[in-house]
């Protein structure tokens, strides 16, 4: 089977920098997460959580911190309880308090990063864990890809449920609510899948950047689309061609791979703000 | 006005006997008593206006019968047949819809994620966009369909809403009008598309009103609240009430809007 995939991989990009196995590896993870962030980034803007996803991200930062100081067997299955479980805090204490989230969301985030960077840098290991924080897209092994590809089909199945109730309560929370929608599960079960993708993708995206992965294409998306099916179709787009060219050019420029998808989806997005401005 | 086309709610038919019974209703919030004690009885084809000073409940009165806010007391609706039925259907139009102008939601969108239910299904596409535009004749807003949520009107958006909360067709409507944002033109359709709809449908509507011009000309049954209730009967009997004179002062069919507040 990954044979296969290779194979069909150089018939299809007959390109040198796709020679090595893992480039290809990195190929496919990019065409599996990458479509993930543009779906689910649609909804973190839509709803303004834009800074809590990015505390998500924190959270899932202790988590692996956690599971290599207690030498767990796979550091991101603790990350991805941890996440999960900030996440649902996070959401509960968001829906209780009336007041501005934006503080206590920061308290939680920056405790979380605090506690996830001491915990890494005991006994002066912490160069052991420097690669949670840039992220290593080119050391993905062919196993981890199989785990992404069913984190993929489960997302996506988990989203054809909820995506309409899910925009309905982003447009208004009180009109949902008087359509009979359970906004809190809604809200939880939406969250929960964010923290899942970004507690998995952090250990080849990094930590500094997997949210800006999240946001630039449905915020680049938003400034073209006209409605909601544009808005998701052309926000997967932009996070697909900017982990495509992304991947290639950190391979010419010998850059992180991460960051430099990051930076293709930047320029996207001012492409696109660009073509706002042009429209309007 | 073009013509109502009824068709698509065949079978939906009211005799004129049902009507929704509000008992004892009160809301506290905190230490606060903001409505006591209040009993309404609602007939079908009925549309009831809500009136008072700003602060007086209105807006909270239509959040509680909507159980968006708890509330003590009983809401029972009975159906033609004078059989319980318990709760009504409820559509509900809110005062001002608050959401993000600038996102990518068309009125379609809107459409079908507020009559989506469980999972999705490929190859309905232009089924759903069909019946998305029959709802929207009702209120002769079809050319709407296309157009983003932010880039609507005051009034656009008001019909817009109309058509969904009339979507499915409810028991019970109950209207929040809203203070700002609607020209006088704008307004005057929306009262006359109740009004007709009222009669097509047999709709037991509920309006809070800051307008009393516009409440006199199409309210069947006027209900004067402040904090609890204090009069109610038709608009002649109400507006010429004493207890109208208090809440209003002497000045109050004066042209116009009396309250510009910010509705509670």
């Amino acid at each position: 089977m990954p044979s296969l995939i290779y194979d069909t991989l150089d018939i299809i990009l007959p390109f040198e920098w796709l020679n090595y196995a893992f480039m290809k590896n990195a190929l496919l993870a990019v065409l599996l997460i990458s479509p993930l962030f543009g779906l689910l980034g649609t909804m973190v803007v839509s709803n303004k959580m834009a800074f809590f996803s990015d505390a998500l991200g924190h959270g899932a930062f202790t988590g692996i911190a956690i599971g290599a100081i207690f030498g767990l067997m796979n550091p991101v299955l603790a990350a991805a309880f941890f996440s999960l479980l900030f996440a649902v805090l996070i959401t509960i204490i968001k829906e209780k308090s009336r007041e501005s989230t934006d503080t206590i969301i920061g308290v939680f985030s920056s405790l979380a990063v605090a506690l996830g960077l001491v915990l890494m840098s005991m006994g002066g290991s912490f160069n052991k864990y420097s690669s949670y924080l840039i992220g290593d897209l080119l050391s993905i092994s062919p196993g981890e890809i199989g785990a992404l590809a069913i984190v993929f089909a489960t997302v996506i199945i988990i989203w054809a449920f909820i995506s309409k109730r899910l925009l309905l309560v982003s447009i208004n929370r009180s009109l949902a609510a008087s359509r009979g929608i359970k906004t809190l599960p809604v809200e939880m079960i939406f969250t929960a899948i964010v923290a899942l993708i970004v507690t998995v993708s952090i250990q080849w995206v990094g930590l500094l950047i997997v949210n800006s992965m999240l946001v630039l294409p449905a915020a680049a998306a938003r400034n073209i689309a006209r409605n909601n099916r544009q808005y998701t179709v052309i926000s997967i787009l932009i996070a697909l061609i900017s982990g495509f060219w992304g991947l290639i050019g950190s391979y010419y420029l010998n850059t992180a791979t991460g960051a430099t998808i990051v930076l293709v989806s930047g320029i996207l997005f001012f492409v696109s703000l660009a073509f706002k401005r042009v429209r309007s | 006005m073009k013509e109502i086309n009824p068709s698509q709610y065949k079978g939906f038919a009211c005799s004129g006997l049902c009507c929704t019974k509000i008992e004892k209703f009160g809301v506290n919030i905190g230490s606060n008593v903001i409505l006591e004690d209040i009993d309404l009885h609602i007939h079908c084809g009925e549309l009831t206006a809500i009136v008072g000073p700003n602060g007086a409940g209105k807006s909270t009165l239509l959040k509680a019968i909507l159980g968006d806010i708890k509330h003590t007391g009983k809401l029972n609706y009975l159906d033609e047949k004078g059989e319980r039925t318990g709760n009504p259907l409820i559509g509900y139009v809110p005062q001002h819809l608050e959401f993000d102008s600038g996102s990518p939601v068309s009125v379609l969108d809107l459409f079908k994620a507020s009559l989506y239910k469980g999972a999705p299904l490929l190859g309905r596409r232009r089924k759903s966009r069909n019946t998305v535009l029959e709802s929207l004749s009702i209120v002769n807003a079809q050319h709407l369909i296309d157009r983003r949520l932010g880039a609507l009107s005051g009034g656009e958006l008001q019909r817009v809403l109309l058509a969904l909360a009339l979507d499915p067709i409810p028991d019970l409507l109950l209207l929040d009008e809203p203070v700002s944002g609607i020209d006088q033109k704008g307004m005057d359709l929306f009262y006359k598309t109740v009004s007709l709809l009222r009669e097509k449908y047999d709709l037991s509507i509920i309006l809070v009103s800051h307008d009393l011009d516009l409440v006199e000309r199409y309210a069947d049954r006027v209900i004067l609240i402040n904090k609890t209730l204090l009069i109610e009967g038709n608009p002649a009997e109400v507006f010429s009430s004493p207890q109208a004179t208090q809440v209003f002062g002497q000045t109050r069919f004066g042209r116009g809007q009396y309250d510009q507040g910010e509705g509670e």
